[in-house]
């Protein structure tokens, strides 16, 4: 079964990618800090907080959101973790994208090589609909294609 | 720094700012104040803005450092620390040529009068630090969105901040009314994590807070909403909330901040009891004896030293001990150590063997060696970071002074 849903573009590309889905807030800083800092290939979450996503592999995963929660440091984190080639292969947020993951996906955007597409506003039923390893497709104008 | 001005651009498109406005404040405030290897990109990137003659245009302070050798800690884990911040100099010595105010600027409480960053009401900022964000915006009524770190660095080098959020005034009415109907005066850490968690990045207006903090922003309220706005932003990602009575623009426009279709959150004793029981512990044997107590995530107030250092000698009477049982280290920035330094409280506290840093305590943390010690905090920020233990702050006298 196939199902789309139109989504407001940040950053813009395409993906393919299977999907990993956070219910909750997805606090960047205590989700990646502890894979970054050693190195983790494949890049685990580290966020005990988060029983949706603790120590799965974020790596080259659609990570689908409501939005991102906690420190300051959120949008630094996800700058670096793109210019180390440890992002996720796109974000997909339910609600409109906040401050500080749109601050790390923009930074990632204008200064380094990373590719990461991100969309916002997709929507409660997506964020109801999408569950763990669907496979997923963004087009570039915000179309997000879920199948699965 | 025209790339400087596109991210910016960028950034307040995405929140549909019709313009970019000038930073008011004196200071600017960066989150990041640690040169670890992992983050070097940051570093790299801050090379690059140097290079091209991109600096501050005011002067700012920054979060904590992470190190401070007075923290207790074994060889092995000095060890890791050495590698992890191999990148601690060359980002101090970056920070100095962007324009930090000097030396001691390193504090996550750069708003208090100790430190001297203190925003004015209605003042623009460009700061990041989730906790000082909260504060700056909530209890002193300055105007800063949750800026990222590098982002914040930027608005600082632009002299510029796109209009948005908490700018506004639609950004700073409440979109949730929370009803406080305890029985006794709520933990601040337990309170802000029960609001941050259910609000998330919504504003809250709180009713029925004031009858146990009181209607003036005196040294204990004020102290009491540093650590209560740490956890909204920490457990969830407030950055600024309305406490009726009590803040300035509460007392200035009462409910008419609140949003025609704003929520109602009830918060009673079951509720509090609730959001403890849910925190995880990950102590590999949860019944392990603690080995370290860090009490200070944000950094304490002067009037939280003293009162601590009065609660302390005063169970340890008590409990029939001169020192505290468990290390112990309270953290604060170095403006209210060197005032602390010069009260009759500083000798005695130091007699309970409780130590006085101005370390991050979550940087602490970060060091995999430490990570795997039993710690135990009070603070909700350092527990959703790291593995330390949450306890209520009554709970953690007890534990330090060996009564439980």
């Amino acid at each position: 079964m196939t199902k789309t849903f139109q989504g407001r573009v940040i950053v813009p590309g395409t993906a393919k990618a299977e999907a990993l889905v956070s219910h909750g807030g997805f606090n960047t800083l205590a989700s990646y800090q502890m894979a970054l800092m050693f190195g983790d290939k494949e890049v685990k979450c580290g966020d005990q907080n988060n029983p949706d996503l603790y120590h799965k592999s974020m790596f080259r995963k659609a990570l689908c959101l409501p939005e991102t929660i906690g420190s300051t440091t959120g949008g630094m984190v996800l700058y670096s973790a793109c210019a180390l080639d440890k992002q996720p292969a796109c974000m997909l947020f339910s609600k409109t994208i906040d401050s500080l993951a749109a601050s790390g996906a923009i930074l990632a955007a204008n200064w380094t090589e990373a590719n990461m597409p991100v969309v916002d506003e997709l929507g409660q039923e997506f964020l109801d609909y999408v569950k763990d390893g669907m496979m997923i497709t963004i087009a570039e104008d915000g179309l997000v294609t879920v199948e699965g | 720094m025209a790339k400087v001005m596109k991210t910016l651009v960028m950034y307040g498109d995405t929140f549909h700012a019709d313009r970019l406005v000038p930073i008011t404040s004196d200071y600017g405030h960066t989150v990041i104040s640690f040169g670890i290897g992992a983050m070097q990109p940051v570093y790299e990137l801050y090379d690059e803005l140097l290079k091209a003659g991109a600096v501050s245009t005011q002067q700012f302070s920054a979060d904590p450092r992470p190190l401070d050798k007075n923290v207790p800690s074994n060889p092995l884990q000095d060890l890791v620390f050495k590698i992890m911040y191999k990148e601690q100099e060359r980002y101090e010595k970056q920070l100095r040529q962007f324009g930090i105010i000097n030396d001691e600027a390193y504090t996550c409480t750069n708003y208090l009068p100790e430190v001297g960053n203190t925003p004015k009401k209605g003042d623009i900022l460009s700061w990041a630090e989730s906790s000082a964000v909260v504060f700056a915006n909530s209890v002193l009524g300055a105007r800063c969105n949750r800026n990222s770190g590098i982002i914040e660095l930027m608005g600082s080098i632009a002299g510029l901040v796109p209009e948005f959020g908490f700018l506004t005034d639609d950004g700073r009415k409440a979109d949730y009314i929370v009803e406080i109907k305890t029985r006794r005066k709520p933990e601040a850490q337990l309170l802000g994590s029960a609001i941050g968690m259910h609000v998330m990045e919504k504003v809250p207006y709180v009713v029925g807070l004031d009858q146990w903090i009181g209607d003036e922003l005196n040294d204990d309220a004020i102290a009491y909403l540093k650590d209560f706005g740490a956890a909204t932003a920490s457990n969830g990602s407030v950055g600024l909330y309305h406490i009726e009575n009590l803040t300035p623009e509460a007392k200035e426009s009462g409910r008419s901040l609140l949003r025609e279709d704003a929520k109602v959150y009830v918060v009673d004793d079951a509720e509090l009891e609730r959001v403890k029981e849910s925190y995880p512990v990950i102590w590999k044997n949860k019944d392990a004896k603690p080995k370290l107590c860090f009490m200070g995530c944000p950094h304490m107030t002067l009037k939280q030293l003293k009162d601590w250092t009065v609660r302390i000698e005063a169970l340890l009477k008590t409990s029939g001990r001169k020192r505290v049982a468990i290390p112990t280290v309270f953290t604060a920035s170095p403006g209210v150590m060197k005032e602390f330094a010069k009260t009759e409280y500083a000798k005695r506290l130091k007699e309970t063997g409780v130590i006085v840093s101005y370390i991050c305590p979550l940087m602490y943390m970060n060091n995999p060696l430490c990570k795997i010690m039993p710690v135990i905090t009070s603070s909700n920020k350092l527990r959703t970071y790291t593995s330390a233990r949450y306890y209520t702050e009554d709970e953690i006298a007890l534990k330090i002074t060996g009564l439980a």
